[in-house]
């Protein structure tokens, strides 16, 4: 087991910039996600770890040891694709014996340790089938087996879970969390589904066009999200987003849009106005309440269409001409154009500097 | 809920229409084939007939047209002990094209496929033009090469010669279609093997390799038939007639008996493409066997 520390790492294909200076540093045993939408730059991160390709610029280090120009061979990696990437014309016992094979191990102990991961993850079974006889989840426990067999100090996971339908993508991200922590590996598992990382990283490293975000345990990372990018990407349904300015009236801070005046806590208000005056609210569908009369500090609105959910319901509330989603329990009768006013938790509102995007607050 | 739709009747009307419709289906299918099996099976029958009547119909059952297989055959002046010799020479010359047609391919395709230098897309453009030479342009040029390599003349050595000639005309459409084999294995498994502990030398040969044998299959038929029918460059070059190979051999046959033995000559065809159909039925299998990768498509 290692520590992975990237330093400053950038890659360029051609003009194209996948990543540019990625600072990371993932600990000893530990569970990293790397999450943002497509073509963020994550699996190029991910194969560079590897040693599948060369950065462009900057240092990887697996402990004190830099293997920035080490081949994929010499740096003890285990690494599951998005594709599994089996062997077609080798056997699931073959597929996993094989990185053992390259390694010189005895017949003996190959056998033994195949053995010992098949039962791990319970594909006992299946050793005399071809790739192709196996179903997409068995699929992907072989192409854990064939990584983790070989006891790699680092556990690289592209998109694992990705070609699993819903039901069982929901067991396997229990199972991948459990054996991780089981088997302490530190792992770095590339995802662009936020409930995955969510529910099963240490922490999250949020990508996006190839700049790090933020890096930050996944609570942290939702409740303090670093700008409007992770703000956004983080949580279902996302966070609403309102432009608006900062206004001081007699000492007093508002929230001004286009449609509607909030009053903000002063010592809040006022530090937001020492930064900037133009800023973007940012509140979570929890975070505001729906209520039938009007009281002082709320917003109006009308009720646009419910999303029921079983559990809970979205509301989709019109305000002027935006909209934006509450996510609250059924209860009240809610009808399209019914008007209601949203109370916002004060405590839990976010204020992004319009220009910048970063978080104030 | 009452049952609304009725079960197909197997009448005698539709029965008939099915039978016509099959039969159509198998006839378009057949016609084609017609003239090839009807020429083959006339070859054979031909073989085995002592005499034909008009050059056309066989009459009397005989192995008489067979007989090149154990006893000698005269050709000019020369006179072999039997057809052996010549096949092996034959059977040399098209296993050397063969082999060395897919050892430079499937290393070139390769390259061409996965490899990132200056000028591939050059290179790739002038390698099938290569392919648009005809070897009887370079006859005298090829003569000149084999000459000052010592190639001409030297028994084996010329059929050596013979060999790389053919196999350098084989090599670029060769080399075109396994590139293609190549560009169908995805990135990821190559990445896997590395991962797993290969160079990428036997990432090539224990993955990548085992996964283009369709392909290796499809350039060994092309190039072992290329080098077992080969005429123009062996008529050319080889002088000594213990060199000859089949089609050449065929082609003296025709040319130089004033009595053209007919049995022999049909019996002589057959034998030359024995070869060919047992070649191409084994490695059929090859080419139909195509391997589905890891995700389920």
């Amino acid at each position: 087991m290692v520590k992975v520390i990237l330093d400053n790492v950038s890659k360029f294909f051609g003009k194209v910039k996948a990543v540019v200076d990625l600072n990371l540093r993932i600990g000893d045993g530990e569970f990293v996600a790397l999450l943002g939408p497509s073509g963020c730059g994550k699996t190029t991160t991910l194969l560079m770890v590897a040693g599948i390709y060369k950065p462009t610029r900057g240092k990887i280090l697996f402990d004190d040891k830099d293997v920035t120009k080490l081949p994929p061979r010499d740096r003890n990696v285990g690494m599951v694709f998005q594709s599994y990437a089996l062997y077609p014309h080798m056997s699931v016992y073959d597929n996993i014996a094989f990185p053992l094979r390259l390694k010189k191990v005895p017949r003996n102990e190959i056998d033994r340790k195949v053995k010992q991961v098949a039962k791990l993850l319970r594909i006992e079974e299946l050793l005399h089938r071809k790739p192709s006889q196996l179903s997409g989840g068995q699929q992907q426990r072989v192409a854990l087996g064939r990584a983790l067999v070989k006891e790699p100090d680092v556990l690289l996971l592209d998109e694992p879970l990705s070609n699993l339908d819903a039901k069982l993508r929901v067991v396997m991200r229990a199972e991948l969390k459990r054996l991780q922590k089981e088997l302490k590996i530190t792992t770095i598992y590339v995802t662009h589904d936020q409930v995955e990382a969510m529910s099963m990283a240490d922490r999250i490293a949020v990508m996006n066009a190839g700049k790090l975000q933020q890096y930050a345990p996944p609570t942290e990372l939702y409740n303090k999200p670093a700008n409007l990018f992770v703000a956004g990407f983080i949580g279902a349904p996302p966070m609403n987003f309102i432009e608006g300015l900062i206004k001081e009236i007699n000492g007093e801070y508002y929230f001004d849009s286009e449609y509607f005046k909030l009053k903000l806590v002063n010592e809040i208000g006022e530090m937001i106005a020492s930064k900037t005056s133009e800023t973007i609210m940012g509140f979570r569908p929890e975070n505001a309440k729906i209520i039938l009369e009007e009281k002082p500090n709320t917003i109006q609105g009308k009720v646009y269409v419910v999303e029921p959910l079983g559990k809970d319901i979205i509301v989709n509330i019109k305000i002027g001409d935006m909209i934006v989603k509450i996510l609250t329990r059924p209860g009240a009768e809610l009808t399209p154009g019914q008007n209601i006013w949203l109370q916002l938790d004060m405590k839990k509102i976010h204020f992004f500097e319009k220009q910048t995007g970063k978080a104030i607050i | 809920m009452r049952k609304k739709f009725k079960m197909p009747s197997i009448g005698g009307r539709t029965i008939i229409l099915n039978i016509i419709k099959y039969l159509l289906v198998i006839i378009i299918a057949v016609i084609p084939l017609i003239p090839v099996w009807s020429m083959l099976l006339w070859l054979a029958v031909q073989s085995f007939s002592g005499r034909v009547i008009l050059g056309i119909i066989p009459s009397e059952v005989t192995f008489k047209n067979w007989r090149f297989l154990w006893s000698p055959i005269k050709m000019g002046l020369k006179e072999y002990p039997n057809i052996w010799p010549v096949t092996l020479n034959t059977l040399f010359l098209a296993l050397g094209v063969t082999g060395l047609v897919v050892f430079v391919s499937t290393l070139g395709g390769y390259a061409l496929s996965r490899m990132e230098f200056k000028g591939r897309m050059e290179l790739m453009q002038f390698i099938i033009a290569l392919h648009a030479f005809p070897s009887i342009i370079l006859l005298i040029a090829l003569f000149v090469i084999l000459n000052n390599l010592g190639l001409y003349g030297k028994g084996y050595m010329t059929l050596v010669g013979i060999i790389l000639i053919k196999a350098g005309l084989e090599i670029p459409m060769a080399t075109w279609i396994i590139k293609g084999f190549f560009d169908a294995i995805p990135w990821d498994l190559e990445w896997a093997a590395l991962v797993d502990g290969c160079t990428r030398w036997k990432a090539w040969r224990t993955v990548i390799l085992p996964l283009v044998l369709p392909g290796i299959g499809a350039i060994s038929i092309f190039s072992f038939l290329s080098g077992w029918s080969e005429f123009l460059l062996v008529f050319t070059y080889v002088e000594d007639e213990a060199y000859y190979t089949l089609p050449v051999l065929i082609y003296h046959m025709i040319g130089e008996f004033k009595f053209i033995d007919w049995g022999m000559l049909a019996a002589l065809g057959l034998f030359f493409t024995i070869p060919t159909i047992i070649f191409f039925s084994t490695s059929q299998k090859l080419l139909l066997r195509i391997y589905v990768g890891g995700i389920k498509r």
